[in-house]
């Protein structure tokens, strides 16, 4: 993204952050939702969620920083029906686009929960893609946090440190051809780079996670185009469909086209790594 | 109006010297249209004078609100023979504003330094009040890039919260950074300070005054208020087994009154080691984030605003911990 769109969509935040406050109006008449839905989605008719997908979110952000949040698809990932795409959009964010995730029918199902920094009072939306064309929306409004959190980082000198350490985790028993869950860890600043430098009128240098991307034995499972509104040190959950003995691959780019891969070896009838997840 | 503007902006000029002491680009905006007399004022403002040359003015235990102004952070000074060294200075340019006053009611040297113990808007908002006495402002050596990424942040929420109590608050940078350790003169008294790693925030700073031994602690210690995570959860409690050392004969905490010290510190630890234990044994267990959150209380000690602080506690310190194993 370019320091031109960073100013447009700062403007559509600004200017929508005015009347984000009350809840009185709905999810649709959001200024960045007008906007987000006549350029990404091309103005097409979005139906409710409901049977398609869910969002949970907290109703306030307790730490600006580290807002957790699922999205959860309500029917598993078969050939007759599948979701491709979700995005997840927050609305009041400097750049409300937080994440577009990509699935298969090797996803096993379509969910993922991950971490977002929430600015100010904002609707929090899913917007997912079946396989038959259609679009479905699932929207939270999300109080912001107190004044004195933000979302920057906390640690700038650990941040630092741990640059691209990763975390690639399954179960510890995993039942082939079934949905299993992973989660990927990420050590990253994941930093927006909006903050100015006052002396040099300068801004920081924008270094942020861009794309994550996991396969099973060479299949895509998970893809992910990201930004920063995902929280510092990204972390997701995701599942896939194991099958027999294999390999899970996660690969991570940031901005600064830094990657960064990490791999979990899933072996015969003990499939799984150190870790339990649940 | 043109011409009240006008003056107004050339009294708010801050030292051009360090060449760093700037206010942010949304702090020009907020406080173009405002005036100095239309801030809040603060009537019932009060100073103790518990040792001489010391003066602190205890905030009250509540978050920021426009009925309280902002004041919900202790701050005050210490009078030396040459000069006034001010320690943090309130959430809104109205509460600095006031602890100014209560300087000039008691000193007659001029403010020399103004010390900001981290980077969170209650400590900090008040530092524009002083711009006139072009103080040194100081901090931790990481305040001001802290200031520069959370200060836009910390200004919308401010005007968000507070409207027209926030009037006049902006973004003052320090002009001097503290690395490790160093000594401030103010004449006849030395302040000591001392940089920490990161604990409750990744900007703590805290002070000891040598004339009267009086440790002003900022937020890494909390009386009453619930502690607030924003740092290093190991790092905050390696701090306070080393604050709890300090010898003193006054302690001053960030919020809340310190009766005894150090024991005024003992219900803190207790809270942060149990946040410690509980949130690592959750994540032990397999539990996610949110599920933690559900979990995971505040524990017997009756804490004030464990609505408001406690839950992102358990937040910060989850993914922190998370990574440990």
């Amino acid at each position: 993204m370019t320091r031109r769109d960073f100013c447009m969509v700062l403007a559509l935040a600004f200017a929508a952050s005015g009347t984000a406050r009350g809840q009185d109006a709905g999810p649709a008449d959001s200024a960045v939702w007008k906007k987000v839905h006549a350029s990404v989605f091309a103005g097409a008719a979005i139906e409710a969620g409901d049977r398609v997908v869910a969002l949970e979110t907290p109703k306030r952000a307790e730490d600006a920083a580290i807002v957790p949040l699922a999205i959860r698809a309500q029917f598993p990932q078969t050939r007759d029906r599948y979701i491709e795409k979700i995005w997840l959009i927050i609305d009041n964010n400097p750049s409300p686009i937080a994440a577009v995730f990509q699935f298969t029918l090797e996803s096993g199902r379509a969910d993922i929960e991950t971490r977002v920094r929430i600015e100010e009072y904002t609707y929090v939306r899913a917007v997912a893609l079946t396989n038959d064309g259609k679009l479905y929306m699932a929207a939270n409004y999300v109080k912001a946090a107190g004044g004195c959190s933000a979302p920057a980082g906390k640690d700038a000198l650990a941040a630092k440190a741990n640059l691209g350490k990763m975390r690639l985790r399954v179960g510890e028993t995993l039942a082939s051809g079934q949905p299993a869950l992973a989660q990927l860890m990420v050590s990253h600043p994941n930093d927006s780079g909006l903050a100015m430098d006052q002396v040099t009128r300068s801004y920081a240098t924008p270094h942020f996670v861009r794309r994550v991307e996991v396969r099973y034995d060479g299949r895509l499972v998970m893809n992910a185009d990201v930004d920063f509104s995902i929280s510092e040190n990204p972390n997701f959950r995701f599942y896939f469909v194991p099958n027999g003995a294999g390999e899970l691959n996660a690969r991570v780019i940031d901005n600064q086209d830094l990657e960064f891969t990490a791999q979990t070896k899933l072996e015969g009838a003990r499939l799984g790594a150190a870790s339990t997840l649940r | 109006m043109a011409g009240r503007r006008r003056r107004l902006s050339a009294g708010w000029r801050l030292p051009s010297g360090g060449g760093c002491a700037l206010l942010l680009c949304c702090a020009a905006v907020a406080w173009s249209g405002a005036t100095v007399a239309g801030a809040a004022e603060l009537p019932g403002f009060s100073v103790e004078n518990p040792a001489p040359g010391v003066y602190v003015h205890y905030g009250s235990q509540a978050e920021m609100t426009p009925a309280n102004v902002g004041d919900v952070a202790n701050l005050g000074f210490v009078v030396g023979t040459r000069c006034v060294a001010v320690i943090d200075t309130g959430g809104t340019y109205a509460v600095g504003r006031a602890l100014r006053q209560a300087i000039r009611r008691v000193a007659t040297v001029p403010v020399c330094y103004v010390i900001n113990t981290h980077v969170h808007p209650d400590h900090i908002f008040g530092n524009a009040a002083f711009a006139d006495d072009h103080p040194e402002f100081i901090g931790h050596a990481r305040l001001a890039d802290a200031m520069r990424s959370r200060g836009p942040n910390y200004l919308n929420a401010l005007r968000r919260d507070l409207g027209d109590a926030a009037q006049s608050s902006a973004i003052v940078l320090p002009t001097r950074a503290v690395a490790a350790i160093e000594e401030l003169d103010l004449g006849g008294r030395v302040l000591t300070l001392r940089a920490w790693p990161a604990a409750h925030t990744d900007t703590d700073l805290t002070i000891f005054d040598s004339a009267s031994r009086t440790l002003w602690l900022g937020d890494l210690v909390f009386v009453g208020h619930v502690p607030v995570l924003d740092g290093n959860l190991r790092g905050y409690l390696a701090a306070l087994d080393q604050v709890r050392a300090m010898r003193g004969d006054l302690a001053i905490p960030g919020h809340g009154r310190a009766l005894a010290w150090p024991d005024a510190v003992v219900p803190e630890q207790r809270y942060l080691s149990r946040l410690l234990a509980d949130v690592r044994a959750a994540i032990k267990a397999g539990h996610t984030l949110t599920e933690t959150l559900a979990i995971v209380g505040p524990g017997p000690d009756p804490w004030l605003l464990t609505d408001q602080f406690h839950r992102r506690n358990v937040t910060a310190a989850y993914a922190e911990l998370e990574w440990d194993e």
